[in-house]
């Protein structure tokens, strides 16, 4: 039990910054209600202290027992990964959340009344969804699962709502709710039919309990097959994955943008994690027919309409939206890879991913029209005119989540492509690569409108918001994607490690996720 | 060190330009582009492998050792002439648009310089992500000369040659990393040397896997060249890149296409090669044929040359399929020549569209009255393109010629295209003295044709600055068409290499043909 206890250690430390942030959010001092932001950082830059301190021992986790789930390293590589991209994105929210409450404060038209404040509230959900995308790597059952997804996703819609003060925004933290809860219902009922089916909720016992059965009968029996699957479509709404991507669109155009950059990586890394640990019920070898075919209709039809739909949009965060279900779709490559070399790619992908997101978000956010946000492509045009740093932020985060060369995205790519031949998935790859140049149509626009095009009437009014949070975001998100490559080895060597069940190299995790 | 010095010399001085004061930026690029150039003549000069190949200039460092990624560069004789034509090129062009580029001046000379290191890095690379890497690069800083320098329709052909090339090479790489894939479960550890590849494919794999391979590839490749029917993008963003973009478009990102074919699809997958050839030959030879018939309708002249490259490159693919060693030598001067003269062609026409704005053979006409030192070297290269005998063009497109004429399946090389290839093709020459010397004609000859010119800071005629870009260029051709058995010879040994694996295919190849009746 206490084993236990210091395995979550970097959580306890999430919680003690969300109870700051709880206390603090409420205190009539401004400058206290103001430093909520430092808190946010402190408390991450502990967690990731604390991951380091936890994962780093020799023997702290064990790969056996009752407690230990079934990729037991994985917090190695997503909880660093949860702190960085978490600690970016604090820069993106800046001072926004609350502004208008907090500014009639400041200027005395009214007192501070604690009860409609949200900006303490919206720290909490905040580190409280990250702290949920780490719980979630380290779960050992399906209850612990479903809790750790339920607390990823459940502080989002809140944000979603009290991100601005919009109609738009309470229209799609309800649309976004109101899915979520679909999807944690399916992937719930996904959940009982595969304790039906085996008799267990760990993960670990599961996969005995499945490979033995698999070794009596050739299979692995429908019902488990059926309950994974569910569990899956589930998922596929964290993911913003095909069936459930649909919601993409409308809650990230109506979210506020800095809201937006947290929706496309927390809950999407999350998903991605869950599905890695659903996967391994299925054990090392190849998927049953019916769970690869399924997947990889998924991988197909969530990449290709995530990319046909975003080349069709001409407001930006719409388009930003489908761009990450087509990301999904990639990161699907991985999954159905298998594990090793397959979910180590996917891990890789998403620190690639969150990187590039979150900067074009923080761009996006650093940018206002007549104090709203920029809504349409044209806005961007001729950018560089007047903000050039952030139009070249804009062109490098976007030439990352294309995956161009040296940029960070491509060698994500790579990994994900290498693992998908390796695995003999060479047809998918080639549409995913096809979908890589349909995905060039869309984000070379994002380059080419601020970059190249010369400012129309309607662009000239877009400023620059005056706080620097944003635009610090953009630049540490740009930072990463141009420099993390240098230390490419060390990041997949991270990688590796997080996704074996003991520390190995790499070429052993390579030669066991090929095919007999 | 002398590689990593080709590829830092242009990078650095890129990132001074682009932060440096905006009066400052022609000199340090021309300075730095003049450093690379004579980095490059010293390193050749220092090169042991001409004519008996092998590899110089070799430098490494890993980069991701448990993938077998390192950073690997070295030349053999080839790479090594085309880095030189890279380097001279670029100081060329750097001249070249001295007064023509007059807005955003540090972007335009920090792009060329990216350009520059992006293309010598394709030619020194030895490792397959080191390649596929600059590869790929050299698109981001030509996207951006045709989208901000470009005339009229540059978004649309900025972003056309983008996606077209992008599309292309994303196959090629999935080709190759399955390649690399093979080799790892073959040999149990990932690598991406590319030697090591090319001799683990040639020999190891089948030939119908080498098909796949083969049209994996092609699909990046013949895009770049381009060959017919993925063309379509090169006319247009030839027509719209400013003079300098045209001429490093013309004379060395072309080249990465036939050299790709050089490196890699001749040595990596030769039984496929020699089942393909026919096929990859025909569309070579459409290629010359429907560019040229193109090109003689045309009344925009850079829209012309732009066509004529479509055909020209059609002879160079032409001479690598013929698979034997005169052919591949026919090709690699093509690439060469082709450089030097189309390029010329590009800075000419640049040089008239600067003082009267326009290329429309309907506008302007009979400059011979007008501008005369332009005109002798308009002729000058017009003829050199056609391939008048003693200029560069001559010989080059005769090897090809020659080199598909004989490879009718005798002889110690799998030869499978034969005198009907050759003939078809060689009225291709004929059509591009008809479509080159009307133009001439027009252009040059004929009635004073000319409309109201704007030359700005220019004089009548050209200037000592234009004459200087063009001077060497036409010592390149004089000296290749006189004298071009110092390269031929140079490189002799990168060809065997080449064309190791094909001597042993010959005899099964000739039995096919004996067995479907003869010549192909």
């Amino acid at each position: 039990m206490t084993e236990r206890l210091w395995f979550v250690l970097p959580e306890c430390v999430m919680l003690l910054g969300v109870v700051i942030c709880a206390i603090n959010g409420v205190s009539r001092s401004a400058a206290v209600r103001q430093g909520l932001p430092g808190i946010a950082i402190a408390t991450l830059v502990g967690a990731w202290i604390a991951s380091m301190l936890v994962y780093g021992a020799e023997g702290a986790v064990s790969a056996d027992g009752p407690w230990s789930p079934p990729l037991p390293w994985l917090g190695a590589m997503v909880l660093p990964m949860a702190c960085a991209v978490g600690i970016v994105l604090v820069f993106v929210q800046g001072g926004a959340i609350d502004r208008r409450y907090e500014a009639r404060v400041a200027s005395g038209q009214t007192s501070f009344d604690p009860l409609r404040s949200s900006r303490g509230e919206y720290w909490v959900f905040f580190l409280l969804s990250i702290m949920g995308l780490m719980l979630t790597c380290g779960a050992p059952d399906l209850i612990w699962l479903f809790l750790g997804l339920e607390l990823t996703s459940l502080p989002t819609y809140v944000m979603v709502a009290v991100g601005r003060y919009e109609r738009r925004s309470q229209e799609a933290a309800m649309k976004y709710f109101f899915l979520g809860a679909l999807s944690a219902a399916m992937f719930l009922f996904g959940f009982a039919l595969l304790y039906g089916a085996t008799g267990t909720l760990s993960l670990t016992e599961m996969a005995s309990v499945l490979a033995e059965r698999h070794e009596a009968t050739g299979s692995v029996g429908s019902l488990a097959i059926i309950g994974l699957l569910l569990s899956f479509f589930g998922i596929s709404f964290k993911l913003a994955a095909a069936p459930l991507h649909l919601y993409a669109a409308d809650v990230y155009e109506g979210a506020a943008a800095h809201v937006t950059a947290f929706l496309g990586f927390v809950p999407k890394a999350a998903g991605a994690v869950a599905a890695m640990l659903l996967l391994t019920i299925l054990g090392d070898g190849p998927l049953p027919d019916a769970v690869l075919v399924t997947l990889w209709i998924m991988a197909v039809l969530t990449m290709t309409l995530g990319n046909i739909g975003a080349l069709l949009q001409q407001r930006t965060k719409r388009m930003l939206a489908y761009s990450s279900i087509a990301h999904s779709g990639y990161l699907f490559i991985g999954l159905i890879a298998g594990p090793g070399a397959g979910y180590a790619a996917v891990l890789v992908y998403l620190v690639a991913y969150g990187f590039g997101n979150t900067a074009t978000f923080a761009v996006l956010a650093s940018l206002k029209r007549d104090g709203e946000e920029v809504e349409t492509l044209e806005e961007l045009a001729g950018l560089r005119e007047r903000h050039p740093r952030l139009a070249w932020a804009l062109a490098i985060s976007a030439g990352s989540l294309l995956g161009f060369p040296p940029l960070l995205g491509f060698w994500g790519k790579l990994l994900l492509f290498i693992a998908g031949v390796a695995s003999g998935h060479v047809v998918l790859v080639i549409i995913a690569g096809v979908n890589s140049a349909i995905s060039a149509w869309y984000y070379l626009r994002l380059v080419a409108l601020p970059l190249t095009s010369d400012a129309t009437g309607r662009s000239r009014g877009v400023e620059c918001a005056s706080e620097s949070g944003p635009k610090i975001a953009a630049l540490l998100g740009c930072l990463a994607v141009v420099v993390l490559p240098l230390g490419f080895a060390g990041l997949t060597d991270m990688a590796d490690e997080a996704v074996g069940t003991v520390k190995n190299s790499s070429t052993e995790v390579a030669a066991a996720s090929l095919p007999e | 060190m002398l590689a990593v010095l080709l590829l830092v010399i242009p990078l650095f001085a890129a990132v001074v330009v682009a932060a440096g004061p905006a009066r400052l930026a022609r000199g340090v690029s021309f300075v730095a582009s003049l450093a690379a150039l004579g980095v490059a003549i010293i390193a050749a000069i220092d090169f042991d492998g001409w004519g008996i190949g092998g590899w110089g200039l070799s430098w490494s460092s890993s980069l991701l050792p448990e993938y077998g990624i390192a950073l690997t560069l070295g030349a053999d004789s080839v790479s090594m002439m085309l880095v030189l034509l890279t380097a001279v090129l670029m100081p060329l062009a750097m001249l070249g648009s001295w007064t023509a580029v007059q807005h955003r001046v540090r972007e335009y000379y920090a792009w060329l310089l990216v350009l520059a290191t992006a293309m010598t890095g394709v030619f020194l690379a030895r490792d397959l992500l080191v390649f596929y890497v600059c590869f790929e690069f050299t698109l981001v800083p030509m996207y951006f000369l045709i989208a901000i320098y470009g005339s009229s329709n540059r978004a649309w052909a900025s972003v056309k040659f983008f996606i077209y090339t992008f599309l292309g090479s994303l196959f090629a790489l999935a080709g190759l990393l399955y390649v690399a894939w093979q080799a790892m479960q073959h040999g149990g550890s990932w690598s991406f040397s590319i030697p090591y590849l090319v001799e683990f494919a040639s020999t190891n794999m089948t030939t119908s896997e080498q098909a796949w391979i083969l049209l994996a590839l092609m699909a990046g490749f013949a895009v770049k060249i381009p060959l017919f029917p993925v063309h379509t993008w090169l006319p247009l963003a030839h027509t719209e890149a400013p003079t300098a973009g045209s001429v490093i478009l013309a004379g060395v990102l072309l080249k990465l296409g036939t050299y790709g074919l050089y490196r890699f699809v001749l040595p990596m997958v030769p039984a496929a090669v020699v089942e393909w050839a026919p096929l990859m030959a025909v569309l070579a030879i459409i290629g010359v044929l429907y560019a040229a018939l193109i090109c003689w309708v045309q009344t925009d002249v850079k829209k012309l040359v732009a066509y004529s490259s479509v055909s020209h490159l059609g002879f160079c693919v032409l001479g690598l399929f013929a698979l034997n060693p005169m052919g591949l030598q026919g090709a690699v001067l093509y690439m060469i020549n082709h450089g030097l003269s189309t390029g010329a062609l590009f800075f000419l026409i640049g040089m008239m569209y600067e003082r009267y704005h326009t290329r429309d053979m309907a506008k302007v006409g009979g400059l011979g009255k007008r501008m005369p030192v332009w005109s002798c070297f308009m002729v000058f290269f017009v003829l050199a393109s056609v391939g008048l005998p003693g200029l560069n063009g001559f010989v080059s497109e005769f090897l090809c010629l020659i080199a598909a004429f004989t490879a009718g399946g005798t002889g110690s090389y799998p030869g499978v295209l034969g005198p009907w290839f050759a003939a078809i093709a060689a009225l291709g020459m004929i059509l591009a003295a008809m479509y080159l010397l009307i133009m001439v004609g027009k252009v040059v000859f004929g009635t004073l044709n000319e409309p109201t010119a704007d030359r700005g800071d220019l004089p009548v005629d050209l200037s000592l600055r234009e004459i200087l870009v063009l001077v060497p260029l036409a010592i390149g051709c004089i000296y290749l068409g006189i004298q071009p058995d110092v390269a031929m010879h140079a490189m002799q040994g990168s060809i065997e290499s080449t064309l190791a694996a094909y001597p042993d295919l010959a005899g099964a190849s000739h039995e096919v043909l004996a067995a479907t009746g003869g010549t192909p």
